[in-house]
Parts: C-alpha cells; sequence; structure tokens
C-alpha cells in the first residue's frame, strides 16, 4: 500500500463558486476517501420563522438560494396555503409555473455555464451566461428583480403578466430556442468535453437511489423521479417527460440539464396556452395553525419544506431539505477512485448551491 | 465535426456590439418594474410605524416622537414589502439602483413634515 495523503480541496478554491471543504484522501493521484465538511455560510434562515410574520418570511425563505430563489418561495408559499386551506386561484398558478421554469433555464445555464469554466472552455462559460441575460430580462421585467424575484406570497401571486408580454417572452424563448441548440450541441458532442465527461465520476443506478441522490443527479443515473409529475402549480395540466439517462457520468448529468433546458421553453409554451383569465391572488386572513409537507422540484432537485404553525402569525418551525444537501453522500461516493484532477468537474457536476444547502 | 460547432457564435459575436455594459459608467438596463431604492414622501408619512414592523430586514425605523424616519441602505433588501404596506401610499420604490460604496454611510435619516389636519370643529350649522 502507497503512502495516504491528505489533500483540503476549498472552501476557497478557484473553481468552487461556494464554500463546501473536502478532505480527499489519496493514494498517488487517486482519491481513496473523502471527507466532506460545510458550515461556512450558515445563517440562520430556519431560526428567523420565529421573528417574522408568516407573511413576510416569504422574503426571507426566497433568499435561502439565489438562484432558486422563486422555487423556494413557491414551496413556502404552498406550504401555508396547504395549512390554512387556501385556494389558489388557476390563474396564479399558471404563473407560478411559468416562473419556476424560468428558474430552471437560468438555473441551468447558470451551471453548465460554470461546468465550461471548469473545463477551462472559457468562451462557452461566456455564451451561457450571454444567453442567461435574455431569460434574467424577461424575470426583471415581469416581476420587478433579476434572481430575486419576490413575486409569489401566500394566496397567489402579487404581479400579472399581460398577454402581450407573454407572447412577447414567448416569441423570445423560440429566438433563444435557436441559440441555445447551438450551446448544448457543443456540450453533448464536442470531443474535448466529452474526453473530459465521459467516464468521469460514474454514479451507478442502484447507489444514486440509495444514497439519496436528487434531480439531474439522480435522473443521470436512470431514475425517472421528478417532483414535477407531483402535479403542485399547473404542472398537473402540462404535458412533459423527465429527461433521462442512464450512464450515470458527469456527461450524462450534464446532458440531463442541457436538455431539461428544452423541456422548459416547451412548458412555458404550453403554460402560456393554457393559462386562464381571472384573478391572481386571494385575500388571505387568519394564521396558520398545523404542520406541513411540500414537495418541489427544483433546478437542483427535489426540495422539501417542512413547516408547522401554531395558529399565531408567526410559525413556529420551518425545515427545508435542499438538493445539495442529499447529493453530497452520492457526490462522496462518486468521488471515490477519480484522479486528483477529476474532483473540480465532479464537484460541479451536482451543480452545488452549499447556501441553499446550509441556509 | 466538433471543432467547428461554435464558428457561427463566434462569427456573430465579432461583428455584434458587446453584450456587457460598462456598468456604474453606464447606467444598468432597468424596467418599468425594476426595484432600486425605496423614496419616502415625508410630507404625507403619518408615522404608523407599519413599514417598521413589515420590513423582513428590519431596515426602517420609525420615530414617531421626533417625527423621523430612517432607513439603513444597506440593510435593505429592496424587497417592496414597505411600500405594499404602506396605509397612505407615501412609500415608492424608485427604480434606479442606489450605487455602490466604500464605507458604511449608516442610515439615512428623514424629518417627517406631515402635520395632522385639525379635527373639523362641529359646530352648530353642521350638526344639522
Ligand atoms: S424594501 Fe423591504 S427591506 Fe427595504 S426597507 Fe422596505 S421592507 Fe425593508
Ligand atoms: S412610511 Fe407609511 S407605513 Fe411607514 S410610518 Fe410612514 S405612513 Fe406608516
Amino acid at each position: 500500500m502507497s503512502r495516504q495523503i491528505i489533500i483540503p480541496f476549498g472552501p476557497q478554491h478557484p473553481v468552487l463558486p461556494e464554500p463546501i471543504h473536502l478532505d480527499l484522501v489519496l493514494e498517488d493521484e487517486i482519491v481513496v476517501d473523502v471527507i466532506p465538511s460545510i458550515g461556512y455560510v450558515h445563517r440562520g434562515l430556519e431560526k428567523l420563522v420565529e421573528r417574522r410574520e408568516y407573511t413576510e418570511y416569504v422574503y426571507v425563505a426566497e433568499r435561502i438560494c439565489g438562484i432558486c430563489s422563486f422555487v423556494h418561495g413557491l414551496a413556502y408559499c404552498q406550504g401555508v396555503e396547504g395549512m390554512m386551506k387556501i385556494e389558489v386561484p388557476e390563474r396564479a398558478l399558471y404563473l407560478r409555473t411559468i416562473w419556476s421554469e424560468y428558474s430552471r433555464l437560468h438555473s441551468h445555464l447558470l451551471t453548465l455555464g460554470l461546468f465550461a469554466d471548469v473545463l477551462g472552455f472559457e468562451n462557452l462559460f461566456m455564451n451561457a451566461w450571454r444567453l442567461r441575460e435574455h431569460i434574467l430580462d424577461d424575470m426583471e421585467a415581469t416581476t420587478g428583480g433579476r434572481v430575486i424575484q419576490g413575486s409569489c406570497k401566500v394566496g397567489g401571486v402579487r404581479r400579472d403578466i399581460s398577454s402581450e408580454k407573454l407572447d412577447q417572452m414567448v416569441s423570445g424563448l423560440n429566438e433563444l430556442e435557436k441559440e441555445m441548440k447551438e450551446l448544448t450541441e457543443v456540450f453533448l458532442r464536442d470531443s474535448s468535453i466529452k474526453s473530459r465527461l465521459c467516464g468521469v465520476g460514474v454514479l451507478p443506478k442502484k447507489e444514486a437511489y440509495e444514497y439519496g441522490a436528487a434531480g439531474p443527479t439522480l435522473r443521470g443515473s436512470g431514475w425517472s423521479i421528478d417532483a414535477r409529475k407531483l402535479g403542485y402549480a399547473a404542472f398537473s395540466k402540462l404535458n412533459f417527460e423527465p429527461v433521462v439517462e442512464t450512464q450515470g457520468d458527469c456527461y450524462a448529468r450534464c446532458a440531463v440539464r442541457a436538455k431539461e433546458m428544452f423541456v422548459s421553453i416547451d412548458l412555458i409554451r404550453q403554460a402560456v396556452q393554457k393559462i386562464p383569465d381571472g384573478p391572481v391572488e386571494v385575500k388571505v386572513t387568519g394564521a396558520p395553525d398545523g404542520e406541513y409537507f411540500t414537495r418541489v422540484e427544483q433546478p437542483r432537485g427535489e426540495l422539501v419544506h417542512y413547516l408547522k404553525g401554531n395558529g399565531t402569525k408567526n410559525l413556529v418551525r420551518s425545515r427545508v431539505r435542499t438538493p445539495t444537501f442529499t447529493n453530497i453522500p452520492p457526490l462522496v461516493a462518486m468521488l471515490k477512485g477519480c484522479e486528483l484532477a477529476d474532483v473540480p468537474v465532479i464537484v460541479h457536476s451536482i451543480d452545488p448551491c452549499i447556501g441553499c444547502a446550509e441556509r | 465535426m466538433g471543432v467547428f460547432e461554435m464558428v457561427g457564435t463566434v462569427v456573430r459575436s465579432v461583428f455584434r456590439k458587446p453584450a456587457t455594459l460598462m456598468y456604474p459608467v453606464k447606467t444598468a438596463k432597468i424596467t418599468p418594474l425594476s426595484r432600486g431604492h425605496v423614496v419616502i414622501d415625508v410630507s404625507r408619512c403619518i408615522s404608523c410605524r407599519i413599514c417598521q414592523k413589515k420590513c423582513p430586514s428590519q431596515a426602517i425605523w420609525v420615530e414617531p416622537k421626533e417625527k423621523t424616519w430612517q432607513i439603513n441602505r444597506l440593510r435593505c433588501n429592496v424587497c417592496n414589502s414597505c411600500v405594499e404596506t404602506c396605509p397612505v401610499k407615501c412609500l415608492t420604490m424608485d427604480t434606479h439602483y442606489i450605487p455602490s460604496v466604500t464605507v458604511r454611510p449608516g442610515a439615512e435619516l428623514f424629518h417627517i413634515t406631515y402635520v395632522k389636519p385639525p379635527k373639523p370643529e362641529i359646530t352648530a350649522e353642521s350638526k344639522d
């Protein structure tokens, strides 16, 4: 047996956008074990639920994550609405669907860009982010915020989108789709990218399930599990199939994200076609009492919000389980046996969002 | 032919104007809905402190006795909650972002100039 050494990776590392610390146990250049630790950006947002009124906590819930902020707000609102038995108007549900698919587009473009950056493909990174800017522009024009939308509220949504704007958004997406095809072609067919990704960080199907992987990490290993199939918001009325890849390597996870963007565009198109007229919010009175679990599909995987109220204006407990958190054990499994040079690529292939994972 | 996948994009990018903006020299893109910063109309604020209670980041401090309204711009996360809940609608959201700073400016202080109109006196004529 050769000598083992430990190399610390993170929390500050050129390829990491967010702080996670991994102790890599190496034998020569091969990683034999990984000890992950988090705790660098804990902000105590779950505790804050006791100090903010349940209607104001939406703003805090949105700020759990800077990328999938809308989906966090949506999950929280859904939880409170479930507890208080509020019927949300149909139009609001469709608008929520549209915005959450926009979030997915923006998150996937972001993460594919960062992925290209990790691979050393700088101009592909910039190209992905250039396309992402169009998505953010539409977000800002409809909600007022580029990344923190603040448009979801308990009982509906804060802003309506006019039908002209919806049509404009769809035609903008049609234009963007062409450019995105070009972008994803590079990810899926470029030989240098393939040589860095294929067969790297393999997560077999059985292990993916047993370690509790979520989202594209799970679907990249052959499981067709997608929380949108639960039919929350307006997803029950739209047709789509989860994107599944079977190889379980970094390439498969990248391919799932690349292909999911087109599913999202299609979902937005369907939603814009089917969106009914009507009010976008209902008046909310009273205070939540009871407990509620909600599950939604974040760009990174399944997100769970647990809320507990006691009939006062302040909830007593909020617990958030984010997909990155459950993707850490699969990450450890992927890293075992890989080469040191592949570690950044594998870490990025789960699309880590540590701010989310620590709240 | 993986090598030529991006040629179209490259050629287009050469002839297109830059995708980035020299912010802050040039103003940022804004839309009519953009949340930039909170503006108060001091002549209408009734010092009810609702904005202070509804602010999730505790950026606002109202002193009804001294008639002051303070906001800490660095605490404010521009969520629009105060603007929505102010009962007299004296708060508005300006679309321009506040400029970046290199020192913490502390709270910005406003003196409320609203004067409660005197109660209309009940006279013998108005009673009838
Ligand atoms: S915009 Fe939000 S954070 Fe800023 S002062 Fe108003 S309520 Fe507070
Ligand atoms: S700004 Fe509006 S909410 Fe705040 S104290 Fe004045 S009147 Fe009340």
